[in-house]
C-alpha cells in the first residue's frame, strides 16, 4: 500500500503534501490565520482586489509566509483582463502560481472556458503556474491542457452554494481523461462531499464559502482537512467495488466447460 | 417623458416593461401563503418579489432576514465593503422639490477647484478607505463634464474604485468618464412613477424620465463596469418603487450578465429650508423589509446602506442584507479639508461615525470591513 506520507499533489513540479487548497475571500481576517493552520492548506487563493497594499487589514499580512499564496483573477472578464491582473499579482510579490478567473456573469459567476483557454495559454507563455477555474468540459480540459495549464479546476457546483458535486459525473471524465491535477473548485459545501470528491480520484479540493461561513471556522476547516485526507487515502487503497448483483457460488456459465 | 437636446436615445422596450410590470403591481392581492411560497422558492422570481414586498410580508421580517442572510453569506461571506462619498459641487440646474441642492433653494453653493478636490481626496486617503464616489449636483454644462473627468483621474489615483453618482450622460461621455478612472456609475431615478417624478421634477434636465431611466444602460454601453439603481423611498408608493428598482436592476443584469449591479435604498430627509421633507409611511421596518426583499431577489447584487439612517440600523441591516456602507461621510462640499468656504448640504445625515468608527463596530459583529475590492483594469 502507498504509504501517504510519500504522496505529493505535484503542479509544474511545486511539490505539495496538502491536497487542501484554502480559499480566502469569504473570511474574516483575524480567523484566516487560524483556519490556513487548522486545515494545514499549504495553499490558500487569494482576490488580487482585495489587496490592499500599503494599507491597513492588507489580506497579505494574514497568510504565513511559508504559504504558498494562489492569486486569482476575479473581476476579470476576459482573457486580458485577467492576464493584467495576473501580472499586477506578480509585481506585488505574490509569485508565479495563478488562478485563473474569467468571469462574465455577475449572478451565477460561472466561468467562461473560451476566454479561460485563452487566458491560460498567454499566462503559461509567460512562466506562470497557471491554475484555471474551468466548467467541466472534457474538450476543453484538453484545450487547457494544450495550453500549458499545471491542473484544471472544474466547479463541483456554483460557487458559493454548498450543493457538493452536481457536475460529479463530467469530473469523473476529467478525472479519466486528463493526465493532469483534477482539483474541484466551487460548491463543495460539507466535509463528506470534499471527502467524495478525493475519493474519486481528484487531485485536490478548494473551498471557501462552506468554512468560512459555517458555526466555527476553525472547526470546520480542521474537518475538511481530516475528511480530504481520508477520501485521499481511500482513493489510494482501491475502493471496494459496490455492486448490486449476487455472486453465485457455483459460476453461472460452469456448464460451459 | 420627453429628451432635451443633446440626450442619446436608445431603446426603450426595458423601460416599458418595467413602467408596465409597476403599473400592474397589486400588492394588496398577496397573502401570507404567497410570502411563504415566495422565501421557499430556491430563486424567488418576479411574482415571489411582488409578495416579499407586499404588506403581507411585514409578518415575516424574521423568516425574510434568515433568508436574506443565507443569500448574502453565499456571495459575500464576511465581507462588508466600505467606501465615502464626495461632494465636489453642489451647483445645480435641476428644480426638484425634495432635495436640498435644488436650484431654486437658497443655500450656500460651491464648486470645488481641482487642487481642493485633490486635498480633500488625500484627506479622505488618509483614512484608509480605497473606494470613493464622486458627487455633483446636476449642473449639466458641458465644461463640468471635463471637470468631473479630471476630479476623477486624481481620485484614481488615491483610489482603488472610483464611482461617480452625478448628471446622466451620453454613452460617449461615460467612455470619456471610465478613461478617466471611474468603473461605477450610480443614477437614482428617485420614482418610478412617470405621473409623481413630473410632479417633483419642475425644472432643469432632470425632468426627463426617460433619459434618467436608461442612464444605466448607457454606462454599460460606455465600458463601465458597475451601475447602481434606487429609488428615493418616500416619493412615491415605496413598495411599487422597491419592486420598479428590484426589476429594473435585475433586467439590466439579463441584458449585460457582466455588469455588477448595486441597489441603494435611500429614504427621503429633509434638508435646508426643506424640514417639512420626510420619508412618510416608509419607516424602519418597511425600509428593513424593502431592503431583505432586494437581497433576497438579487443575491448577487452590493446593496448600499446610506448615512441617512441610524447607527442602530445601518448596524443591523449590515449582519442582514446590505454589503456596502459609507463612512465619514459629509454631504456639504469642502467639508473634508480646511478650505474656507463649504457648499451647504444635500439632506441631513443620521450616521456621523467616522471611518475608524465604523470599522470597528464592524469587526465587533464578527463582520470583516473591506477597504479594496476592485482593480481597474
Amino acid at each position: 500500500m502507498m504509504d501517504i506520507n510519500d504522496d505529493f499533489l505535484e503542479l509544474s513540479g511545486h511539490k505539495f503534501s496538502s491536497r487542501f487548497i484554502l480559499g480566502s475571500g469569504k473570511f474574516s481576517l483575524s480567523l484566516l490565520e487560524a483556519a490556513i493552520k487548522d486545515a494545514k492548506a499549504q495553499i490558500v487563493t487569494l482576490a488580487l482586489r482585495r489587496v490592499n497594499d500599503g494599507g491597513s487589514e492588507n489580506i497579505l499580512d494574514f497568510i504565513p509566509k511559508d504559504i504558498t499564496i494562489l492569486p486569482n483573477t476575479s473581476g476579470a472578464r476576459n482573457a486580458d483582463e485577467a492576464v493584467r491582473i495576473a501580472k499586477l499579482a506578480r509585481e506585488l510579490g505574490c509569485g508565479d502560481f495563478v488562478k485563473v478567473e474569467c468571469i462574465k456573469d455577475s449572478r451565477y459567476l460561472l466561468p467562461d472556458n473560451y476566454e479561460t483557454i485563452k487566458a491560460t495559454e498567454k499566462l503559461a507563455n509567460l512562466g506562470f503556474v497557471v491554475m484555471p477555474y474551468m466548467y467541466p468540459d472534457l474538450n476543453v480540459a484538453r484545450d487547457l491542457v494544450n495550453a500549458g495549464a499545471a491542473c484544471v479546476m472544474p466547479l463541483g457546483a456554483p460557487i458559493g452554494t454548498n450543493k457538493g458535486l452536481a457536475t460529479r459525473e463530467f469530473i469523473k471524465i476529467l478525472i479519466d481523461e486528463i493526465d493532469l491535477p483534477v482539483i474541484v473548485d466551487a460548491g463543495i459545501g460539507s466535509p463528506s462531499q470534499a471527502c467524495e470528491a478525493m475519493q474519486m480520484g481528484c487531485a485536490a479540493v478548494m473551498a471557501n464559502t462552506a468554512i468560512a461561513t459555517s458555526g466555527d471556522v476553525r472547526a470546520m476547516a480542521k474537518a475538511f482537512a481530516l475528511s480530504i485526507e481520508a477520501g485521499r487515502l481511500a482513493y489510494l487503497a482501491g475502493l471496494g467495488e459496490v455492486s448490486e448483483i449476487a455472486r453465485a457460488s457455483s459460476p453461472l456459465s460452469g456448464f460451459l466447460e | 417623458m420627453s429628451y432635451m437636446e443633446g440626450m442619446q436615445r436608445i431603446d426603450e422596450s426595458l423601460m416599458k416593461r418595467v413602467l408596465s410590470l409597476r403599473e400592474s403591481y397589486e400588492y394588496k392581492r398577496y397573502g401570507k401563503a404567497d410570502v411563504a411560497r415566495a422565501l421557499k422558492m430556491q430563486r424567488v422570481d418576479i411574482e415571489g418579489l411582488r409578495a416579499l414586498l407586499s404588506p403581507a410580508a411585514g409578518d415575516f421580517l424574521e423568516e425574510m432576514a434568515a433568508r436574506a442572510q443565507s443569500d448574502m453569506k453565499r456571495y459575500f461571506g464576511n465581507s462588508i465593503e466600505l467606501f465615502t462619498p464626495l461632494y465636489i459641487s453642489n451647483f445645480c440646474d435641476s428644480n426638484c422639490v425634495y432635495c436640498g441642492f435644488s436650484s431654486h433653494n437658497k443655500i450656500s453653493r460651491l464648486r470645488l477647484k481641482i487642487d481642493e478636490v485633490k486635498t480633500e481626496l488625500e484627506n479622505i486617503a488618509k483614512s484608509g478607505l480605497k473606494d470613493v464616489l464622486i458627487l455633483t449636483g446636476e449642473s449639466a454644462k458641458k465644461r463640468d463634464l471635463s471637470y468631473i473627468g479630471e476630479a476623477c483621474k486624481e481620485a484614481s489615483r488615491l483610489f482603488s474604485n472610483v464611482g461617480v453618482e452625478i448628471y446622466p450622460l451620453n454613452s460617449d461621455e461615460y467612455t470619456y468618464l471610465h478613461e478617466c478612472g471611474v468603473d461605477y456609475v450610480i443614477v437614482f431615478q428617485e420614482t418610478y412613477s412617470p405621473e409623481k417624478y413630473a410632479q417633483v421634477h419642475i425644472g432643469g434636465q432632470k425632468m426627463s424620465f426617460a433619459y434618467r431611466f436608461n442612464a444605466q444602460e448607457r454606462a454599460l454601453m460606455g465600458g463601465m463596469r458597475s451601475v447602481g439603481f434606487a429609488a428615493l423611498l418616500g416619493l412615491d408608493d415605496f413598495r411599487k418603487d422597491a419592486f420598479a428598482t428590484a426589476i429594473h436592476a435585475n433586467f439590466i443584469q439579463q441584458k449585460y450578465p457582466h455588469a455588477e449591479i448595486a441597489i441603494s435604498c435611500p429614504r427621503l430627509r429633509p434638508a435646508k429650508n426643506k424640514s417639512e421633507v420626510n420619508a412618510g409611511e416608509v419607516d424602519e421596518r418597511s425600509l428593513f423589509q424593502v431592503i431583505c426583499a432586494y437581497r433576497i431577489f438579487l443575491p448577487f447584487a452590493n446593496i448600499t446602506i446610506s448615512t441617512r439612517e441610524s447607527a442602530k440600523f445601518r448596524n443591523g441591516i449590515i449582519k442582514v442584507a446590505a454589503s456596502k456602507i459609507s463612512a465619514g461621510v459629509s454631504v456639504g462640499v469642502g467639508t473634508h479639508s480646511d478650505a474656507g468656504k463649504k457648499g451647504d448640504e444635500q439632506f441631513e445625515i443620521d450616521d456621523t461615525r467616522g471611518v475608524n468608527e465604523i470599522y470597528t463596530d464592524i469587526r465587533a459583529l464578527n463582520l470583516q470591513p473591506v477597504m479594496s475590492n476592485h482593480i481597474y483594469v
